[in-house]
């Protein structure tokens, strides 16, 4: 039991949970702004398993300063893809949790509602 | 009920895939072969300390304009969306904001904004970057328009440093064409002494480049956002 608690299993549980708490907000909440945050909750947890994969055991950040020598960086530093690549979705996910929020604002000032039950129009 | 029953179907469905992923995964032992690459030759091809600047700049910075673009089009989508017609020139009532935020935010907001400078500028020696220098400048700025509500800031001011910026980033990546091996190539003004702060060619002013346009989004769509409080 002991060994399967490290920070790499940590995260991926955490992240596991997180994309789960999500999705259950996307599916069950009649809010449009908690479904926006629902949207966001999915997004974060896909970053921090994104991050916890990339992981390797007793490594270090991929930061090439005098805690990592240079010449065997390739055995002390954890994968810089997969952080390299939540960097991008972590400013992508902020720029579309804004638009959400600003068709949010758009519908509540058209019809003075948050509920999503009001809106009916793409109902069928 | 039926309804119900089937999100918490769906809700079992994905968690189970999400297991049994992770019953499934043992762990990396060692670096894949392209990011063995990286590291291993990253501070003598592109020079900066930081790998991750150098995948998100120089390996694959053709992502990162794609990025830039997204985040641009996204801010451009906010600020028409949010269009305010000045038809009436009804005052808005404002909350007089409390003594303690005031003065708060007249010793933040300076030190904010300088750090997310540090930040962008030192992105290839620690960690940081553009997105990140931009994202603290964008916050210091968002305080600063909690705390004082009436001052006007343009957005006209916001799209000029946009645009350059983004001009900025395009030019360094067509200087790279110009002048080293390719589009975005970072070895354009040669690339200094590892891990000093004039160093890695091109990155620090990729960077500055991105914190700019980034910071000035950010506050482009904070702006529009707070524009619109009292319409609601």
């Amino acid at each position: 039991m002991m060994e399967k608690l490290n920070i790499q299993n940590i995260g991926l549980t955490v992240g596991i949970l997180v994309i789960l708490v999500g999705l259950w907000g996307l599916l069950t909440q009649k809010n449009l702004i908690k479904i926006v945050i629902g949207f966001a909750l999915f997004d974060t947890g896909t970053h921090i398993l994104m991050v916890s994969i990339g992981y390797i055991k007793y490594r270090t950040a991929p930061i090439l300063d005098e805690a990592v020598d240079i010449r065997n960086a390739a055995k002390l530093v954890v994968d810089p893809i997969p952080q390299a690549l939540v960097l991008t979705a972590i400013v992508i996910g902020l720029g579309i949790t804004a638009l959400m929020l600003s068709y949010v604002l758009k519908m509540y000032q058209n019809k003075k509602s948050l509920e999503i039950n009001n809106y009916k129009d793409l109902k069928w | 009920m039926v309804k119900n029953a089937f999100i918490f179907l769906i809700l079992i469905g994905v968690a189970m895939i999400l297991v049994n992923l992770f019953a499934g995964f043992t762990g990396n032992v060692d670096l894949g072969q392209i990011a063995n690459h990286y590291v291993a030759n990253g501070p003598a091809e592109v020079g900066s300390a930081n790998i991750v600047t150098a995948v998100v700049v120089t390996y694959r910075g053709f992502d990162t304009l794609g990025e830039v673009t997204i985040l641009f089009l996204s801010a451009a989508i906010v600020g028409f969306f949010l269009k305010i017609e000045n038809t009436d020139n009804t005052e808005r009532n404002l909350k007089y904001t409390s003594e303690i935020l005031n003065t708060a935010s007249q010793v933040l907001v300076p030190i904010m904004i300088l750090f997310g400078v540090y930040v962008f500028i030192n992105g290839h020696l620690s960690p940081g970057g553009g997105f990140q220098g931009g994202a603290i400048i964008a916050s210091g700025l968002v305080l600063m328009f909690i705390a004082q509500p009436k001052k006007e800031i343009g957005h006209k001011l916001i799209n000029i440093i946009e645009s350059i910026s983004g001009v900025g980033f395009v030019l360094m990546g067509l200087a790279g064409v110009l002048f080293a091996g390719g589009f975005l190539d970072n070895n354009v003004i040669g690339l200094g002494k590892f891990g000093t702060l004039f160093s890695a060619g091109a990155i620090p002013i990729i960077y500055i480049f991105v914190g700019l346009k980034v910071g000035s989004e950010l506050t482009g769509i904070a702006l529009s956002l707070k524009e619109n409080q009292n319409e609601a």
